[in-house]
Parts: structure tokens; C-alpha cells; sequence
């Protein structure tokens, strides 16, 4: 039961086999078991999961059910929740109670989705493997040596081992679908304005977009109902007319043109991953797809530019983290200077003091023309070179990641091995647009994904694509054993 | 030697919305410490900021007053620095595309010289809390009620050349804020603040002098003593053979002098970058026309229309157009009595003498603009005179009434009955036979005497005008 789509849990609520308190109460149940070794959940919010689950089930039984009511989700710790801590992954927020609740929280309930807790991550986001929580590395439910991605490992690692039903993520350079590719689920990242960001603790403002970490694409299509959509308190918000993502699920494939990069299949890519990528076209293309090569010519300054933007906006967002107002203080302050550096000092973790760093250098006096408006002038070259593409092809595809999952403590002595993780994944924020992670494949028994890309706004043809992928494969439908 | 001055000022006004810049907390002056704070004004995380529209209303509104060149596109930059009372350890402020451009304005010294100063820039920006170091016993204390209020910071090019013209500057933008309704104006609680930009040249330089910056000036007579005083200590340290340095000095009013804030000028790096939580503002005409639609007549214009349209003195004119408040209550007056001159003599003179003496503002008059018409048009149906106008005046202020119930109550309307005035002279020539015959035989200067004498007899009630004409005739036929 736990392990069906919510499609399939929403008919068994409605044909009455059980009902979203006891759902609720056996995904509870798997996650005291299972947590203390995955470390999905920082927090578990039992009490309050069966009391949205008895709503939810008055609500069925009033008839008035949609298709989220009464399905259990996990959160990432990066949106704000009132009652219960957000710490974003960080011991600078090991206190932090929101007194108000972020937008995808709050419309994800109003659908009456049931939160049974609150999922690990890197801190602030700020990490690709899940090693930088100050609340631990999570572990792969594949494999519990190998790490399930970052930032929403939690997240990622809860869909796979049937901890949640689905759960929510956020994505600044890759970090829906990198965790959804090594935890071999379904990952979207919409297009940027598609979601509230209101209540979402940011990284980097002008990349970060909320999303869906499902068991299917028509999963992430039913959870992209219920969170997107134009809201007054985010200024950067898309005021789009409401939209039915999954109206074309069901479509044909037939005359879809497919983009393949030439810069992603270069003689680089792992050859295992390169020879299921040719599977995975092969399925769509006797689905009625066609398949070109296109150019993305400026993707080599993807990494470099991205890690000048991010950092830069991160230097001034984490600013407001300095002990004086809420979160970590340093014991016993000799002055204010001291109150700064040492609570600074001592709350955020290494990755997220070098980012600050590399922020606050980019920044500065002198070199800002070579940093940060270099990289705001690149950012406009990758824009401008999917903008081209667009033009022959419909969506592109690629790899997600360029390998399986790794070990823990692998890559996390280098920051720009780790940093290269996002390769493929990053060009995809800086040019705002939407992109997908989909199962399509295992390699020594680790799944990994494949990367559709859309133009702006087309999330509902990606998920059409991935839904008649899905409906001829069974690699979304793998469980690792746990 | 002679030395020339030169000035520039940076003058934030807290712009009078409502709500702040970027939240929907309240911004009235003087409420307890942080209950006007809200989960942005506080910085907590995920909170995103929301654009008041009325604060763009009003930046445009005063660009345009000043014929400034109105931004189609600002944008909005991240000022970063760390302070306690700055909650995001940024401020939200326009560096490179401020809502309003290059502008100008024109003073008027007190000879009556006018003279143009150009306006670099406005930009729209959030204020910083306040901390409070008093009564917490060596910590200090924080108020974010202040946090995110809306300021307009406008600069003014290096073009004034004494703290006289300096004062001049800012009282002509006080008149302007205060016309367009943009702010309170009110300088001792800091809904605007001044800093100048102070340096000294010899007399013939084309290059500025190194500048010195003064902050916390707060009131109009504190920035002309401010400055004087740092134009002295600059001549007299380079005339003593030492040198300015660029830093920034706090004025002391109680001690009437600059120091120097910080010891080393550290040069901040405040490590600017465009605001990724807010979109450019877009503005296009339309909304240029909307606002220019609601705007009040500005003092210039008023002030030539009251030379046209009243016929009053370029002076008059200008005394009653300083003050919006002023201006209105001036064209009600008229309105009320119809005679423009005797209205601006008793609205500049009489009324602005009871303002002065009782230290209140002109809405706190407590003689309103309808009375003081009604009192002029008494005057002019001949219902009482000038001087017993005066009276009544200073009864209306004393909040006996109104006009014709003061008059009435007091016996002051003025008698015109021939009969009565009549027996009155009558009653004179009879009690002064002495002057009566000086003036029979000649000596004119005595007929004033004899009118006085009428007129006090009346106890000023007495038309002067029919005294005078009977008072003649009586003479001359006896």
C-alpha cells in the first residue's frame, strides 16, 4: 500500500480499502522504523498528521474529496511551517519556529494533503550530496554507503523508501532533480515564478523554485495543481491564469521533436549512462517522437557563472541570520562584533561559510564587473541559446547527473568536484526555465535519471512526455529494498 | 584670501504612506517600540518584500514638481552592510536607476535674488530601525517600527555656495513636500534629515575643495549653524597649513560643532547588487498623467497667480504661498470677503502676528479662514471699522463667537443713524469752544483733534468717514 503512486492511494481512499487515518498512521509507523537509519525527517509531526488525516477523511466522506485530500506528504525543512521548528538544515535555525506558513505548505493543505514531516537537506540548501546538514547525512535507501543527492536528499530519500506519499523540494541549481535521479523517483522543477516563494527560506533568490518529488509524473502533475499559481506576496511570482497540468498527460507523442545537446552526449559522458539515455529515446521515438541534435554552446559556463550568482545572492540572504532577532546566538557576547562573528561563526557550516565568502567576494569593490556582471552577462548567452533551440524542438533531453549515486564522504573534500554534480542541472535555473528528472534506468543496481528540459511555461508538455515514458517503462515503478 | 564655499545636501523625507515600502506594517510616529513591525520588517526567513504602490505615486509627484526626469525603468539594489537596527543586514535602496533624475529647483534668497540648484538624483529607499542606548543599562535597545518606512533621498548637485542658500534650498523643498503632501516635513522627528556635503575653495578654483560630510542636522537653523561652523574649521586648518579629510562628522547642536564619526575613515564597501526579489519598476506614461492629474498647484505657479489673479505684491504673494496651509486658508478668506488685498494684510500681518505670539500652526488658527472673511466684509458693508475689527478679532481668537455675535454682544456695530451723529458733533463743538475757534480761524491741523474727540465719544463706533464730512459742515456754517 505504501508504495502505490497517489493515484492509486486516492481510489483506495475512495473505494473505502483505507482510510487517511490509517494511511497516515502506517506511513508513520515506517518512518519510526526506518527513519533513525535513512534520516529523511528532521521533525515528525505525528500528532498532527492524524489530525489533518481525521479532517481529510471527513471531508471524503462529506464527498467533497480532491485528489490530494488525504494523501500523506513530506516537506523540505527549508519552508516555513508554524508550531513545528524549520531549521533549513542548519544549526543556525536549531530553534526557529515560523510564526506563519509558506505558500506551498499552506495551498498543499488547503488541497488536503496530510504533513507528516518536516525532510533533511543540505544546509541552506546549499549542497549536492545531503552532507552538509548540521542534522546529518541522509542515506540512500538503494544503498545506505551512498549518498541520495542535495540539496532535497530528505525529501528524495522519503518518496523512494515509502516514508511519504510525495514530498515537496526546492531546486536552485539541480537540487529537485539530482536527488530525484540517484533516488530513482520523479523530480520537476518548474519554471521560475511558476510557485510562491513566499515562506521558503532562499538561497538564491532569482534561482530558487519550489517543486514536486513524486512516485510518477502524474503524481508531480496532480502536486503542481495544488501549488502553482500567481501570489501577491511574491513579487517575482507569475501572474498566469490557472493552469491543468495534468489536462495533457494523455497526449501523443507522435510528431514530438526531441532536442539532444550535443555538449551532454559529448565522448565525457559515462557510457553506462549514455547507453540508457539511448534506451530511453529509443521508447519515446516508437512512441511517435523524432529525435535532432541541438546547441547549447555557452552550457561550459553554466558551473562558473552559477557559482558567482548564488553565492553573491546568498552573501546578502543569509545576512539576516545574526543572532540578534531569532535563531543561533553565541553564549556570553563580549560586544556586538563578537555577537556577529562568533553566532556567524559557529552556526553556519563550512559550505555555507565559503559560499557567503565567494558571495561576499564577487560582490566586492573591484571586482564586481568581473564577477557577478560577467556572470549576469553569461546567464543571458544560456538564455538566449535554449531560447534558439526552442525553436526546432519541443523539449530536450539529457542526463540528469553524470553518474549514479556516490559514496558518502566521496566528494566532499573538494568543493568543485561537488560542484560539478550540478553540470547538467544548472543551465536550467539560470535560464529559468522548466526540467524534469525521470527514472530511466538502473546501473550496479542504482537508478539514474534522465533531464527533460522545456521552454518557458512547459511543464505540462514535460509531464506529458515523462507520463508516456512511464506508461511503457516500469523503472518509475522500481523499489529499492529497505 | 577669500574663500568660496560648496555645498551639497542629501536630504531623506519619510514619505507619509500608510504602510511601509515593502510591508503592510503601520508607520505612525511615536507607537511602542516594535509593535509596528511585521515577519518582513523583522527579516525572518522566506519573507519576501511587496511594493507600495503610493510611495512610486509619490517619488513620481515629486519629480515631476521639480521637472525631473522620471525613470521608466528603476531598479531596485541591495545596500549591504550589518547593523543591529537593519534587520536583512541589507537596505533595499536604487543605485544606478533611481525613480527620479536630474532636476532643478529655484531658491529665492531674502534680497529677493532667485537663483537655480540642480537636483542629481531622488531614489526611493527603506529607513533603519532605531537603537535605543538609554535606560538598558549599557545594552542597547532596538525599535524596528521605523524599519522599512519609505524615504525619498534627494541629492542636490554641488551648486549652493553659502548655509544661507543651503537654508534656502531646504526650506524651498520643505514647501514642496509639504504642497505635494508627500510627507509631514517634520524635522524634529525626523521625517526629514539632512546631510551636507561641505567643502572650501580659494576664490577662482575650478576644482572642489576635499569635502567633509555632516550628518544628523535637524532643524533649518541648525543647518545654517552647522555649516558656518564647519566652513570656519576648514578655512582656518588650511590656513594653518593643514589639510581637509573626506570623513563624516556629527554636528552637536548643544556645543555648536563637528566631529569627526569615526576616528579612521574606513571606506564602507556596501557591495551593491540589483534586488532579486523585486522586478524593475516599470512606469509609462499613463501613470505619469495619472499622477500629474492629482497635482496640487505648486508655490511658483500659486505664487503668480496670486499676483494676476489677487493683484497682490510679488512679496504678499510669496509670504502667502510658502505654506500650502497658509495659501488655502488665504483663498477661502478672499473667497469669503471678496477684497484680496485687505485679506492678505490681515492674513499676513494680523493673523500670522496671533499665530507667532502663541507659537501655533496655521490649522491649529483658532480664528478660521470663514470668520476672518465674514470680519473683512464687515468692515467693507460698513458695519464696523478697521479698528473695532481689531476687537472683534481678538475676541473671535479668544473663542467668543463668531462675528456678528461678537459684534452684536458688544455693542461694536457702527453708527451711521445722521440724527445720532448729528447730536454727537453737536455735543463736541459744545464742549470744546477753545478749538473750535483755533479752527475758525484757520488753524486746520485742530479739525483731527475734533474727530478724535467725536470718535471716542462713540467709543469708536462712529462711521469715521460721516463724522468727518458733519463735523465740517457744522464748522464751517457756524
Amino acid at each position: 500500500m505504501l508504495s502505490k503512486t497517489v493515484t492509486e492511494l486516492a481510489s483506495a481512499l475512495d473505494r473505502k480499502e483505507t482510510s487517511a487515518v490509517e494511511l497516515t498512521q502506517a506511513f508513520l509507523d515506517r518512518i519510526q522504523q526506518l527513519n533513525p537509519s535513512i534520516n529523511a525527517y528532521i521533525t515528525v509531526t505525528a500528532e498532527q498528521a492524524l489530525a489533518q488525516a481525521a479532517k481529510a477523511d471527513a471531508i471524503r466522506a462529506d464527498g467533497k474529496a480532491g485528489p490530494l485530500t488525504g494523501i500523506p506528504i513530506a516537506h523540505k525543512d527549508i519552508f516555513c511551517t508554524t508550531d513545528v521548528l524549520t531549521t533549513c538544515g542548519s544549526k543556525m535555525l536549531h530553534n526557529f519556529i515560523s510564526p506563519y506558513t509558506a505558500a506551498v505548505v499552506e495551498k498543499l493543505e488547503a488541497a488536503g494533503a496530510v504533513m507528516l514531516g518536516k525532510t533533511n537537506m543540505d544546509e541552506f540548501a546549499m549542497g549536492s550530496s545531503n552532507e552538509t546538514s548540521h542534522y546529518g547525512a541522509v542515506r540512500n535507501p538503494w544503498d545506505s554507503e551512498r549518498v541520495p543527492g542535495g540539496s532535497s536528499g530528505g525529501s528524495a530519500a522519503a518518496v523512494a523508501a515509502d516514508l511519504c506519499a510525495m514530498a515537496t523540494g526546492t531546486d536552485t541549481g539541480g537540487s529537485i532533480r539530482q536527488p530525484a535521479s540517484f533516488c530513482g523517483i520523479t523530480g520537476l522543477k518548474p519554471t521560475y515564478g511558476r510557485v510562491s516563494r513566499f515562506g521558503m527560506i532562499a538561497f538564491a533568490s532569482s534561482l530558487d523554485q519550489a517543486g514536486p518529488l513524486t512516485k510518477s509524473a502524474e503524481d508531480a502533475a496532480l502536486m503542481m495543481n495544488a501549488i502553482a499559481g500567481t501570489d501577491v506576496r511574491d513579487s517575482t511570482s507569475l501572474d498566469l491564469p490557472a493552469e491543468d497540468f495534468t489536462a495533457k498527460l494523455g497526449d501523443s507523442l507522435q510528431g514530438l521533436k526531441v532536442g539532444l545537446p550535443v555538449q551532454h552526449f559529448s565522448k565525457d559522458l559515462n557510457p553506462a549512462v549514455s547507453n540508457l539515455l539511448q534506451d530511453a529515446i529509443k521508447v519515446l521515438e516508437s512512441l511517435g517522437a523524432t529525435v535532432k541534435e541541438v546547441d547549447l554552446p555557452n552550457n561550459h559556463l553554466s558551473v562558473p557563472s552559477y557559482y558567482v550568482i548564488a553565492p553573491a545572492e546568498a552573501s546578502a540572504n543569509l545576512s539576516r541570520y545574526d543572532g540578534v532577532r531569532y535563531g543561533y546566538r553565541c553564549e556570553d557576547p563580549v560586544n556586538l562584533e563578537d555577537l556577529y562573528k562568533r553566532s556567524r561563526g559557529e552556526g553556519f557550516g563550512d559550505e555555507v561559510k565559503r559560499r557567503i565568502m565567494v558571495g561576499t567576494y564577487a560582490l566586492s569593490a573591484g571586482y564586481y564587473d568581473a564577477y557577478y556582471k560577467k556572470a549576469q552577462k553569461i546567464r543571458r548567452l544560456i538564455k538566449e541559446d535554449f531560447d534558439k533551440a526552442f525553436e526546432d524542438v519541443d523539449v530536450i533531453l539529457g542526463p540528469t547527473s553524470p553518474h549514479t549515486a556516490f559514496k558518502i564522504g566521496e566528494k566532499n573534500s573538494d568543493p568543485v568536484t561537488m560542484y560539478l554534480e550540478d553540470i547538467y542541472t544548472i543551465a536550467v535555473n539560470l535560464a529559468g526555465l522548466p526540467g524534469m528528472s525521470l527514472p530511466i534506468g538502473q546501473i550496479n543496481n542504482l537508478p539514474i535519471g534522465m533531464q527533460l528540459i522545456g521552454p518557458s511555461l512547459g511543464e505540462a508538455r514535460l509531464l506529458n512526455v515523462a507520463h508516456q515514458y512511464q506508461l511503457n517503462t516500469d523503472w518509475h515503478q522500481q523499489r529499492p529494498e529497505v | 584670501m577669500t574663500w568660496e564655499t560648496v555645498i551639497g545636501l542629501e536630504v531623506h523625507v519619510q514619505l507619509s504612506t500608510q504602510s511601509k515600502l515593502f510591508s503592510g506594517s503601520a508607520t505612525k510616529f511615536g507607537a511602542e517600540p516594535n509593535t509596528q513591525a511585521n515577519i518582513y520588517d523583522l527579516a525572518l526567513p522566506g519573507t519576501l518584500p511587496v511594493m507600495n504602490k503610493e510611495v512610486l505615486r509619490m517619488a513620481v509627484s515629486f519629480g515631476l514638481a521639480i521637472d525631473a526626469e522620471i525613470g521608466k525603468r528603476s531598479v531596485f539594489d541591495r545596500k549591504n552592510y550589518f547593523y543591529p537596527d537593519l534587520p536583512k543586514g541589507y537596505q533595499v535602496s536604487q543605485l544606478d536607476f533611481p525613480t527620479v533624475g536630474k532636476g532643478s529647483l529655484t531658491i529665492e534668497m531674502e534680497d529677493g535674488t532667485e537663483k537655480v540648484i540642480g537636483v542629481t538624483r531622488a531614489h526611493i529607499e527603506e529607513d533603519a530601525g532605531k537603537s535605543l542606548h538609554e535606560d538598558f543599562q549599557g545594552m542597547t535597545g532596538i525599535d524596528l517600527n521605523r524599519a522599512g518606512t519609505p524615504l525619498l533621498e534627494i541629492v542636490s548637485e554641488p551648486d549652493l555656495r553659502s548655509a544661507k542658500e543651503a537654508v534656502a534650498y531646504l526650506k524651498k523643498l520643505h514647501s514642496i513636500i509639504l504642497y505635494l503632501g508627500i510627507s509631514d516635513g517634520n524635522m524634529a522627528q525626523g521625517s526629514m534629515r539632512c546631510d551636507a556635503n561641505v567643502s572650501v575653495r580659494k576664490k577662482g578654483e575650478t576644482e572642489f575643495g576635499t569635502r567633509a560630510e555632516i550628518k544628523n542636522i535637524n532643524s533649518f537653523r541648525f543647518v545654517e549653524k552647522a555649516i558656518n561652523h564647519e566652513v570656519e574649521r576648514q578655512i582656518d586648518l588650511i590656513e594653518d597649513g593643514g589639510r581637509v579629510v573626506q570623513e563624516t562628522r556629527l554636528y552637536d547642536s548643544e556645543l555648536n560643532e563637528t566631529r569627526s564619526m569615526r576616528s579612521k575613515e574606513v571606506a564602507n564597501d556596501y557591495r551593491y547588487f540589483p534586488e532579486p526579489d523585486l522586478l524593475p519598476v516599470v512606469i509609462d506614461d499613463a501613470f505619469i498623467a495619472a499622477v500629474k492629474a492629482t497635482m496640487p498647484e505648486l508655490p511658483n505657479a500659486k505664487r503668480a497667480r496670486f499676483v494676476s489673479e489677487h493683484g497682490l505684491s510679488d512679496y504678499d504673494a510669496g509670504v502667502l504661498t510658502a505654506d500650502r496651509a497658509m495659501a488655502e486658508y488665504f483663498e477661502t478668506v478672499v473667497s469669503t470677503c471678496g477684497d484680496a488685498k485687505l485679506a492678505a494684510n490681515w492674513v499676513s500681518v494680523d493673523l500670522l502676528g496671533l499665530l507667532n505670539k502663541a507659537d501655533k500652526s496655521i490649522a491649529e488658527s483658532p480664528v478660521s479662514p470663514e470668520q476672518l472673511g465674514t470680519l473683512i466684509a464687515r468692515i467693507k458693508d460698513n458695519t464696523i471699522s478697521g479698528k473695532i475689527a481689531k476687537t472683534v478679532f481678538e475676541a473671535m481668537a479668544e473663542g467668543e463667537g463668531d462675528v456678528d455675535q461678537i459684534i452684536e454682544q458688544k455693542g461694536l456695530k457702527q453708527v451711521t443713524d445722521t440724527g445720532a451723529l448729528e447730536s454727537l458733533v453737536d455735543e463736541v463743538i459744545t464742549a470744546n469752544p477753545d478749538q473750535v475757534e483755533q479752527f475758525r480761524s484757520g488753524k486746520e491741523q485742530v479739525f483731527g483733534y475734533l474727530v478724535g474727540q467725536a470718535m471716542k465719544l462713540s467709543k469708536g463706533k462712529a462711521n469715521p468717514g460721516q463724522v468727518n464730512k458733519l463735523l465740517r459742515e457744522k464748522l464751517n456754517n457756524g
